[in-house]
């Protein structure tokens, strides 16, 4: 075992007391105003926390915040330590990226989505997989069965890939792969077609999502146990380093630990605590922090209590940036900036009285504006219940476009910056983040605590006392159990066929009934012997099946006989 | 929660269920909040984790000897997956097992299930006390069923 490292102890003291001084004027004004006025109106009391459980005063000044607070805390945008913004001009300069993610049904449906995209000018692509994709199934598994391109868009051999770019220039694109198990192998294939395109391989663009570390905590899609994920990860880290410097190999993705029932101080805090994983897993592998760490990017949620989402943001930036800077010794600018995604969450939307969720969703992604993100997905307001429906897709879009392009919000750098409560806010989570952090060091750091369930546990935890707030009616959602309006029907939903499915299993029979077989065993069984061994770096290999026309179970079944199987340890 | 509400019924043997997501589908979510509510609600809970196959999930609840099997999915594919489980008691003769369906179940669906025998099928946002009550009514079915069969 590793000597524990103080660092993150010793921030959280530092944290602690900064945040936790006596405000004697509030102190005053409570017993001297407050007090008399509540008694004289007949004021309930009652609990005024936010999803983090940080109780929130009546009011805040400037006596609950450090006195230096500008100069050491927030800085100016583009400048350490990054709280107001990553960039000097913000969103005057670069408007954030409007990124809506879809895939659906078969290859060609994806196909020709993508070259409907490209020719109304978008080239930015986002391609979402359906389960057994994800989980390293191929469509001809019994367990597909009634899964094929549910969720998205079904992969079980390169030939799917080579449907899905069909007369699209990789080198005129960037594409998006909503994948993390089997991230090196959807990449390789990634990197197969631009071979066969001619492309250099230095300029294939892109972001696969690959972060491992959150299925165990938060989205539950693995193969194999961790170590043997992250050894891949690390495969992919050090193979795309030094072969494609523009793919963006880990997106470290807080969005679905949040949906998954975490408070935001949890999703702030697991989410760094995933992305310093990936920060020493890179400088153990021999690379350059300032090299590598630019690569890494981050998917945040935005949800309903603005000012909490708004002040999670500000601090991540300001925590990545300092941690990278004091604890990882990075030297460039570029490595400490903190560039994130965000999408509204899906978990505050209801099924009934749809259209309020039009309304929840310009709210929370108002927060992710405000709060300074990059890009943005905005949910469309069916999507309680199923893929969206176009007409609902747009809405979603538009909300975005009217956030942009009429109120203002946009011309001016962090326009929350310095408001007492915000700043107070940022600087508590930043310290609740640490607690957390120092209490993952204990434990032995993040993998051991995610083995013993501890984070998972800690999540459950969290979701269950929201469920219990909102049965008692201490937490609102209107519709659901206030303003109630009875006997109310969910909307149609869009209905994926089973057209995709007999499409699939047609396709994967004719790639296996033409391929070589003794090429693929072949290059099955090089794989296996790389995988064996722990220096040996895999993607080569994996390249080789691939492009062998290997299937993507059959390669992951590789890796299932070395690294065996997961079973989650007990939550609950 | 109405903790032990109705426990007289089950003769001191407290509801037994099962709790599981057959199809290849981690949201865990609303399982994991289950599961602690049916526990604080005085059942005994089993809950296999991810990923069993509906073999897996019904030689379980035959082992166990459960009242109830809970099924969740949010992934769509409950159509075919929920029927399979179905499919697999009607075809070993278990019919003193409650099935019990939940998740993202669109309305035209649920009388498919039913005629399936899988009752309830409860979106997001059903009050927890109403998923309680529905299983306590059908574990207490299966009971008396049970008692004829001894």
């Amino acid at each position: 075992m590793e000597k524990k490292d103080s660092y993150w102890s010793e921030r959280y003291k530092e944290l602690k007391d900064q945040n936790h001084r006596q405000n004697t004027d509030f102190d005053a004004w409570a017993e001297g105003t407050l007090k008399p006025w509540n008694q004289k109106t007949g004021y309930q009391e009652r609990e005024f926390t936010n999803s983090s459980n940080i109780p929130i005063k009546e009011i805040y000044s400037s006596k609950d915040i450090p006195e230096d607070t500008e100069k050491r805390l927030l800085g100016l945008p583009g400048k350490f330590p990054f709280t107001r913004g990553i960039y000097p001009n913000m969103y005057r300069g670069r408007l954030w990226t409007m990124r809506m993610f879809s895939g659906f049904g078969t290859p060609e449906d994806t196909n020709k989505r993508l070259k409907y995209l490209i020719k109304h000018g978008e080239s930015g692509l986002s391609i979402a997989f359906d389960m057994p994709t994800l989980y390293g199934f191929d469509c001809d598994n019994p367990r597909s069965d009634g899964e094929i391109g549910k969720c998205g868009v079904n992969v079980s051999s390169l030939k799917d890939m080579e449907v899905i770019f069909n007369g699209i220039d990789l080198s005129k694109v960037s594409t998006s792969m909503t994948i993390n198990a089997p991230a090196a192998i959807l990449t390789a294939m990634y990197i197969a077609i631009g071979k066969k395109q001619g492309v250099p391989l230095d300029q294939l663009a892109g972001t696969v999502q690959a972060d491992i570390l959150k299925e165990y905590i938060a989205q539950k899609e693995w193969i194999y146990p961790p170590e043997a994920h992250l050894r891949l990860i690390r495969d992919m880290m050090v193979y795309c380093t030094e072969n494609t410097p523009k793919w963006n190999y880990i997106s470290i993705s807080g969005y679905h630990i949040r949906e998954a029932g975490s408070s935001a101080v949890q999703e702030l805090a697991f989410t760094l605590a995933d992305g310093f994983y990936y920060v020493e897993m890179g400088k153990k592998a021999g690379l350059d922090v300032d090299e590598f760490a630019p690569r890494l990017s981050f998917f945040f949620n935005s949800s309903i209590n603005f000012f909490e989402e708004i002040a999670k943001l500000r601090a991540a930036r300001r925590i990545w940036a300092r941690v990278l800077m004091e604890k990882y010794g990075a030297k460039k600018d570029r490595t400490l900036l903190l560039r994130f995604h965000t999408q509204t969450s899906g978990y505050t939307l209801t099924w009934q009285q749809p259209l309020n969720n039009v309304i929840r969703t310009t709210i929370e992604a108002l927060a992710a504006v405000l709060g300074g993100t990059q890009s943005l997905h905005t949910n469309s307001y069916d999507e309680a219940w199923a893929l969206p429906s176009e007409e609902a897709v747009k809405i979603a879009l538009r909300t975005q476009q009217i956030i942009a392009e009429e109120t203002g919000v946009i011309d001016t750098a962090d326009p929350l910056g310095g408001s007492y409560y915000v700043e107070w806010l940022t600087n508590r989570m930043e310290e609740e983040a640490f607690r957390y952090f120092d209490q993952i060091e204990r434990m032995g750091g993040i993998l051991e605590a995610v083995k013993a369930g501890y984070i998972q546990k800690e999540i459950a935890a969290t979701s269950y006392r929201r469920q219990i707030r909102l049965e008692e009616g201490k937490e609102i959602m209107v519709g659901v159990n206030k303003h109630v309006e009875e006997g109310e029907q969910p909307l149609n939903i869009l209905r994926i066929s089973k057209k995709a499915q007999k499409n699939q299993l047609e396709r994967l029979s004719e790639v296996k009934s033409r391929r070589d077989e003794v090429k693929v065993s072949q290059a099955l069984e090089e794989l296996e012997a790389a995988m064996r061994e722990e220096d040996e770096n895999t993607m080569p290999y994996i390249l080789k099946a691939v492009e062998a026309y290997a299937t993507l179970e059959e390669i992951s079944n590789v890796g299932r006989k070395v690294f065996g199987s997961w079973k989650e340890p007990v939550i609950v | 929660m109405e903790a032990g509400k109705n426990q007289s019924l089950f003769k001191g043997k407290p509801i037994k269920i099962l709790l599981a997501k057959p199809g290849i589908d981690g949201h865990d979510r609303g399982i994991l909040v289950l599961a602690k509510a049916f526990r604080d609600a005085g059942m005994e809970v089993i809950y296999v984790g991810l990923l069993p196959t509906p073999e897996e999930v019904v030689d379980t609840a035959v082992n166990e000897d459960v009242d109830a099997i809970a099924l969740s999915l949010l992934n769509g594919a409950h159509m075919t997956v929920f029927k399979k489980v179905a499919d697999l008691m009607k075809s070993r003769g278990v019919n003193d097992i409650a099935v019990i369906g939940g998740g993202t179940i669109p309305e035209a669906d649920k009388p498919k299930l039913e005629k399936m025998g899988i009752s309830g099928n409860y979106g997001p946002g059903t009050p927890i006390s109403t998923i309680i009550e529905h299983i306590t009514s059908r574990a207490a079915e299966m009971r008396k069923l049970k008692a004829m069969e001894e």
